[in-house]
C-alpha cells in the first residue's frame, strides 16, 4: 500500500470543490472537484486548453475563482491575499519559469526562504544578534538545497545566462526553500529530452519521500504523470473527465476520445 | 590644468546631489515603473523640515537624523494615501497623481514658510579643504556624506533579507509573492527610503543653492538626466550617471563657448534626448523586453 493509500481515510490536506472560473465569456473551469492527500503524487492531465494551468493559478492564488472553494487542511484559502499562500505551505514553478533573472541563483534560492522567516527592518539593517542567527540557519538551509538539487556550481551565477532546464531545477530549489507541504509543479518536464524526464521523475519521487511533501504535477509528458502518479485526474475543456489510478485513467473512454478523437 | 581639476572637483561634488536624485527617482521607477516628477519638492519639503528643527534650537546632526526619520514616514504615507490606490491605473493618470503632488508640496512650502530665500547652514564650512584651493570642506563633506550613503545603500540591498525581498519585488512582483513577500509593502519602503535620499541630497545642496520652495527644479532635472545616463532600471547606473552629469555640467560651462552658466540646464535636456535616441536603456540598463 502506497502512502497515499494509508492516509485515504483520513481528510485531504487540499480539496478543490466545484470550483470554476469564468473569463467573460469564456468558461475556464467549470466546477471542477478533486482531494488530494498527505505524501500523493496526483497528475492533472489533459489537452491544450484543458484549464490546468487556470487551476493552477487559482492554487497560488493568481487568479480567483468566480465560484468554489479550495481548502488547505480545511481552511479556505481563498480569503487570503497572494503573498500569504507561501506560509500556509503551497509553492508552485511555472511552466515558463519565473525566476528573478538579475539575481544570481543564490539570492534566487535565499529569496525562497522568505515566507518561513520573519524580521523588521531596523534590526535587518543593523544586523542584531538575532538576525545573524537567522541568516545562519537561512545560509545552511540554502546551501542543503543547492547541494539536494547539485546546484553548487552555479550558486553564484546570475540565472538569466544559465541553460533551461537548470533554471527549472533552480525554480524548483527555491519553491523547496519554502519547506511546502504541496509543491505544485506546471509542467517540469517541458523543454527536456527523454534521459532528463527520467530523472526529473525520480527527483520528484524522492522529493516526495525524503521531504515529505504532496506533489501536484500538470505535465503533458504522459510517460511521466503515468510511471509517478498515484492518483491521476483528467480535465478537458474545462470539466473533470476522469479520476482514478492511471490505469483506470489510461483506459476511460471518454479520456482517449479527448486525446484522439472519435470516428464520429 | 588647476582650473581642469578644479571644475572636475566640483562636478563631482554637485555629481553627488545628483547621484542621489537619480537614485532615488530610479527606486521608486524599479518599484512602480513611473516616474516621481515630485522627487524634487519632497527633498524640498524635507529640506524646510530640517530648517526648521534648527530653528528650533536642535544641532545640524540632530535635526539631520530626525528629518530622515521624517521623510521616510512622509514617503510611506504619500504612498499609501495617493499612489497604491492609483497602482492599476493608466500611465497618465500617475502623471497626473505626481504632477498634483508637485503643486501641492510646492504651494504648501510657500505657504508655511513662504517664498523669500533663506541661507541654510553648513556643518562642514566653506573654508578650502586640506588647505587646497581646489575645493570646498562643503563640497568634501557633499561627497563624503553621499558616498557613505551609496555604501550603506549597497549592502543593505545585497546583504539583507529586506533588501533582496525589495530586488526580488521589484524585478518579478508575481513570483515574489508567491514566495511570501508582500510586494506592495516592498513598495512602500522604497518610497520611504527614495523620500529620505532625497532629503539628504536637498540639506546638502541648500547651503549652495539656498532655501526656497523651487530650489530643487534645476536639480531634479539634473538627476532626471544622471536617471536617464545611467539607465532607469539600474541603481548603479543611476549614481555614476550622477557623478558624469555633475562633472560634464561643469566641464561644458567652463570650455564650451558660448555655454557658460546660463545655458547649463539645457545641457543636462540635451543629454537626455541624445541618450534617449541612441541608447535608450542607458549605459547600465536592461533594454525591457515584453512578451506579447
Amino acid at each position: 500500500m502506497t502512502q497515499a493509500q494509508l492516509a485515504q481515510g483520513n481528510a485531504p490536506l487540499l480539496a478543490v470543490r466545484d470550483v470554476s472560473v469564468v473569463f467573460g465569456g469564456i468558461i475556464a473551469l467549470n466546477g471542477v472537484s478533486f482531494d488530494m492527500h498527505k505524501g500523493a503524487i496526483l497528475g492533472l492531465i489533459g489537452p491544450n486548453g484543458a484549464g490546468k494551468t487556470t487551476l493552477f493559478n487559482c492554487l497560488s492564488r493568481l487568479y480567483q475563482p468566480s465560484s468554489g472553494d479550495i481548502l488547505m487542511e480545511g481552511a479556505s484559502i481563498l480569503t487570503r491575499p497572494p503573498h500569504r499562500i507561501a506560509e500556509i505551505g503551497i509553492g508552485r514553478t511555472f511552466q515558463n519559469v519565473a525566476l528573478f533573472p538579475n539575481l544570481s541563483v543564490l539570492d534566487n534560492v535565499r529569496v525562497g526562504t522568505h515566507s518561513r522567516t520573519t524580521s523588521d527592518i531596523v534590526s535587518d539593517s543593523l544586523k542584531l544578534g538575532k538576525v545573524r542567527r537567522l541568516e545562519a540557519e537561512i545560509n545552511k538551509k540554502v546551501h542543503e538545497i543547492l547541494d539536494y538539487l547539485d546546484l553548487n556550481d552555479v550558486a553564484h551565477t546570475v540565472v538569466s545566462g544559465l541553460p533551461f532546464g537548470t533554471q527549472k531545477r533552480v525554480e524548483l530549489a527555491r519553491a523547496l526553500a519554502a519547506d511546502p507541504k504541496i509543491l505544485l509543479l506546471d509542467e517540469p518536464a517541458g523543454g527536456l529530452n527523454h534521459e532528463e524526464v527520467h530523472v526529473l521523475g525520480d527527483l520528484i519521487k524522492r522529493i516526495r519521500d525524503e521531504r515529505h511533501m504532496t506533489v501536484l504535477l500538470v505535465e503533458h509528458h504522459m510517460g511521466l504523470v503515468m510511471s509517478i502518479a498515484d492518483h491521476v485526474v483528467a480535465l478537458n475543456f474545462g470539466r473533470k473527465l476522469a479520476e482514478g489510478t492511471p490505469a483506470q485513467v489510461q483506459a476511460d473512454p471518454d479520456v482517449i476520445k479527448a486525446y484522439l478523437g472519435s470516428k464520429d | 590644468m588647476e582650473l581642469f581639476t578644479n571644475q572636475v572637483l566640483a562636478g563631482i561634488a554637485t555629481g553627488a546631489i545628483y547621484a542621489c536624485m537619480a537614485l532615488a527617482v530610479v527606486m521608486i521607477y524599479q518599484a512602480i515603473d513611473h516616474l516621481n516628477f515630485a522627487q524634487g519638492e519632497m527633498a524640498m519639503f524635507s529640506t524646510f523640515i530640517s530648517w526648521q528643527l534648527m530653528q528650533w534650537g536642535i544641532p545640524y546632526w540632530w535635526a539631520f537624523l530626525a528629518t530622515l526619520i521624517i521623510s521616510f514616514a512622509g514617503g510611506i504615507i504619500i504612498e499609501r494615501l495617493l499612489f497604491k490606490p492609483l497602482a492599476k491605473a493608466p500611465v497618465l493618470t500617475n502623471v497626473a497623481g505626481f504632477i498634483a503632488l508637485f503643486a501641492i508640496v510646492n504651494s504648501v512650502a510657500g505657504l508655511i514658510w513662504d517664498f523669500t530665500i533663506k541661507q541654510y547652514p553648513t556643518p562642514f564650512g566653506s573654508s578650502p579643504f586640506l588647505g587646497s584651493q581646489l575645493i570646498s570642506t562643503h563640497q568634501a563633506g557633499m561627497i563624503g556624506v553621499t558616498v557613505g550613503l551609496l555604501i550603506l545603500l549597497y549592502l543593505f540591498f545585497q546583504f539583507t533579507r529586506i533588501g533582496l525581498a525589495m530586488r526580488a519585488a521589484a524585478a518579478m512582483p508575481e513570483s515574489a509573492r508567491l514566495v511570501g513577500i508582500n510586494t506592495s509593502w516592498m513598495i512602500a519602503l522604497g518610497w520611504g527610503m527614495a523620500s529620505a535620499i532625497g532629503a539628504i541630497a536637498g540639506i546638502l545642496i541648500a547651503p549652495v543653492v539656498f532655501l526656497e520652495p523651487n530650489m530643487m527644479g534645476g536639480v531634479l532635472i539634473y538627476g532626471f538626466a544622471a536617471a536617464v545616463l545611467g539607465g532607469l532600471t539600474s541603481p548603479l547606473g543611476a549614481v555614476v550617471g550622477g557623478f558624469l552629469v555633475g562633472v560634464f555640467e561643469n566641464l561644458a560651462g567652463t570650455y564650451i563657448p558660448g555655454v557658460g552658466n546660463e545655458l547649463k540646464l539645457p545641457i543636462a535636456l540635451a543629454l537626455i534626448i541624445t541618450v534617449l535616441v541612441l541608447k535608450p536603456a542607458g549605459l547600465f540598463g536592461r533594454p525591457i523586453v515584453k512578451r506579447v
